[in-house]
């Protein structure tokens, strides 16, 4: 009897596990499948996308006149961007396939900027014409390769699946088609690394410029953790630690960690070269707010006239939980430097400084031969949109699209509800840039 | 151990709600605001106030959610320049003892309308009864008097980085919190700035959504890991590498070589190394 019960315990217990097991495995494969299928849709995109590239590319080189050039360069950029997209859903970070994604990039901004650009009046050179050609030919033999990919994936039924399985374990030896069919596109993108994109373009592929306007002695270890530990401000018994930069790093600086006996840690990484504070970070809870939000933003001011940064205004200040953050920059003769921005973090708890970011302001930071506005600021208002209610007006520095310093007009205005800040080209009248300010942004719900 | 601690929870229970009904109590004192200097940015009741005086007057006309916006900012400098005073944009000694003077300020009624999430405005000259509508749509339905829905003296708002929503942060957060909740600060700050820098990067997806999900990125979303909750630690970070903060020296990419599988990633230039994991360009 007993025998009996067991053994039909143990049946539907089998039987059971068995269905849950079929379950399991029918939810895996459906999982796995949906998976699967957004990558193939990537995938196919990628190689539609890198088509339609080449026809687009192609009908540029047809085109005469510039009135309809710029939307067509306009179309190339919209695809390389697109491209662009499909490339990232692919489970190809662990595949050196950059060099394919470099040159997408390369091809969006070099007709970005030529769309931009008013091509009537500056039609594009023959040196960017032959550009034109070379992109053309090469995104030919990309669009060959993506497409015996394609096939081979066709023909042998291959699942992306595999492919990140192979990538992830690290399998290198696995014959993988798909992966060996994007390490021939990688190998043939990399022959084009030459490609002239016009003297300009090298700007958007390296925006920063290292540092190259700092002045001074090179600084050693030991000076840098003395200027760390000024900066801290965490007692002479705090624990230190300092290294170099790495190898990969473009210029050169000293990362300094120091540790208190509460366990409070700031770091801080200070250039080789004059030793200037890159950025500066101190962290600790800060657990009610104590001060207000403008004295918070005196202690900054004094901070920054303590540490050698002057002529500063300040630009934003805003409150985050109990942490207030401003950003300055710098006024020269009344016209506000954009470029040259640094930040503070200020606790509102003891009006402590925080945290530093001057990277962006060590960066271009340089006395600069300010040219005299070609156009007046009332001709400057005169170019906004005239539902526009001006409100504050002066002269900045920018860095515009295509990542050159020129000089505008500022305006700051409101239309409706919203506040807008306006550039405006003060020597050609052209309207650089124009931003809707960040309202604060309605808490949905407590977030985080 | 069990039946003692069930009376002092009715204990603190009880407390709590006697604690709920003495500040709503408290409120009908009226006082004006604190001495702080109130400027752009600022967040909390001085705001509120503030807000609430100037569309009184009718210089605000938009939600009072206790945030110094670009909003409160013009119409304080239209405040100070109908009424003499100089034009600075800050709400200090003068500027606010002239509002007070100028307008009345109901701090019981504002308040319960902020902590209801109501829709509702203080102008001078209407009743208050009328100004005041109750949030919108399917949201009605939770009653105000709820212990837990009562978060009392905040505002409804919150600063946001430039070109960011408390969405993209929140999911930056996850993805922080997933990849690098045993680091310190620093190495949280420095990954939240790989995904900027990624975001920045031409031959990287163009939003953060993008990057983050993108296929082996990060291992965080590999595993799940990213839909942990995060803590308020992450989130301080990821709003540090949207101002600005970059602790990597530029990198795009991080890797942690004790469990690093690819031979790919040891060939990338390595700028630092934070905590466990290696930075590199």
């Amino acid at each position: 009897m007993i025998r009996n019960i067991i053994i039909g315990i143990l049946v539907i217990g089998v039987a059971g596990t068995a269905y849950w097991g079929y379950q399991e495995h029918r939810e895996k494969t459906a999982v796995l499948i949906h998976a699967e299928n957004s990558y193939q849709r990537a995938f196919h995109d990628l190689t539609f996308q890198v088509d339609l590239l080449h026809d687009k590319i192609g009908t540029t080189l047809a085109m005469n006149s510039q009135k309809s050039l710029s939307p067509a360069l306009a179309d190339v950029w919209k695809i390389t961007s697109e491209a662009h997209n499909d490339v990232g859903q692919l489970p190809l970070t662990l595949l050196p396939f950059n060099k394919t994604e470099q040159f997408l990039a390369n091809v969006g901004n070099f007709s970005h900027k030529a769309a931009l650009r008013d091509l009537t009046a500056e039609p594009l050179s023959d040196k960017e014409y032959q550009t034109l050609k070379a992109l053309y030919t090469q995104s030919q033999d990309i669009q060959n390769e993506l497409r015996q990919v394609q096939h081979l994936v066709f023909k042998n039924n291959l699942r992306w699946m595999d492919v990140e399985l192979a990538l992830a374990a690290g399998d290198e030896k696995a014959d993988n088609t798909i992966i060996d069919g994007f390490k021939t596109v990688e190998k043939t993108v990399e022959g084009y690394s030459e490609t002239e994109f016009g003297v300009a373009n090298l700007n958007m592929q390296k925006k920063d410029e290292n540092f190259k306007y700092l002045e001074g002695e090179k600084i050693t270890k030991r000076e840098a953790v003395n200027i760390a530990k000024k900066y801290a401000g965490l007692g002479e018994d705090s624990e230190v630690k300092v290294t170099e930069n790495g190898k990969g790093s473009d210029y050169g600086f000293f990362s300094v960690t120091l540790k208190n006996s509460n366990d409070i840690t700031a770091s801080m990484d200070i250039t080789k070269k004059g030793g200037q504070p890159i950025w500066y970070l101190l962290s600790r809870d800060v657990e009610k707010q104590v001060i207000s939000l403008n004295d918070a933003s005196n202690k900054a001011i004094s901070f920054l006239k303590e540490n050698g940064f002057e002529n500063l205004d300040m630009f934003e200040s805003a409150q985050y939980d109990n942490v207030g953050v401003f950003t300055f920059v710098t006024n020269e003769n009344d016209i506000r430097i954009y470029p040259d921005a640094i930040k503070v973090k200020v606790a509102l708890d003891n009006g402590n400084i925080i945290g530093v970011s001057a990277s962006d302001y060590l960066k271009s930071h340089h006395t600069r031969e300010i040219p005299e506005p070609a156009i007046t600021a009332e001709e400057a208002r005169g170019e906004v949109n005239p539902n526009l209610q001006v409100m504050e007006q002066r002269q900045a520095i920018i860095m515009n699209e295509l990542k050159e310093e020129v000089l505008c007009h500022e305006i700051l205005g409101t239309l409706g509800d919203d506040t807008y800040r306006i550039f405006i080209n003060a020597e050609n009248g052209i309207e650089e840039k124009v931003e809707k300010l960040k309202q604060a942004e309605q808490v949905y719900e407590d977030v985080v | 151990m069990k039946t003692k601690s069930l009376p002092i929870k009715l204990l603190i229970i009880t407390v709590m709600c006697l604690c709920l009904f003495t500040v709503s109590s408290d409120e009908q004192i009226v006082s004006a605001f604190s001495d702080q200097v109130i400027q752009h940015g600022a967040v909390g009741d001085d705001v509120i106030e503030l807000q609430s005086r100037l569309q009184y007057l009718g210089f605000y006309n938009k939600k009072i959610d206790g945030v110094f916006g670009w909003g409160t900012y013009w119409a304080l400098r239209n405040f100070q320049y109908e009424f003499g005073l100089p034009i600075d944009g800050l709400a200090g000694q003068a500027t606010k003892a002239k509002l007070v003077k100028a307008s009345k300020y109901n701090k019981q009624f504002v308040k319960e309308q902020v902590q209801k999430g109501n829709n509702f405005t203080h102008y001078g000259g209407t009743d208050l009864k009328k100004q005041q509508k109750p949030a919108g749509g399917g949201g009605g339905g939770t009653p105000a008097g709820q212990g837990q829905q009562a978060t009392p003296k905040k505002p409804t708002a919150a600063n946001v980085p430039n070109g960011f929503s408390q969405n993209d942060i929140q999911l930056m957060a996850n993805a922080v919190y997933g990849e690098a909740r045993g680091e310190p600060y620093e190495g949280q700050v420095a990954v939240a700035a790989v995904i900027i820098n990624r975001v920045e990067s031409g031959t990287f997806p163009n939003t953060v959504s993008g990057v983050i999900f993108e296929p082996l990125a990060f291992t965080a979303v590999a595993d799940g890991q990213i839909w942990l909750t995060p803590n308020e630690r992450a989130k301080e970070a990821v709003i540090d590498a949207l101002n600005g903060w970059d602790p990597t020296g530029e990198a795009l990419y991080y890797f942690n070589p004790a469990t690093a599988t690819s031979k790919w990633i040891w060939s990338r230039p390595q700028i630092k190394r934070i905590g466990k994991h290696v930075f590199c360009e």
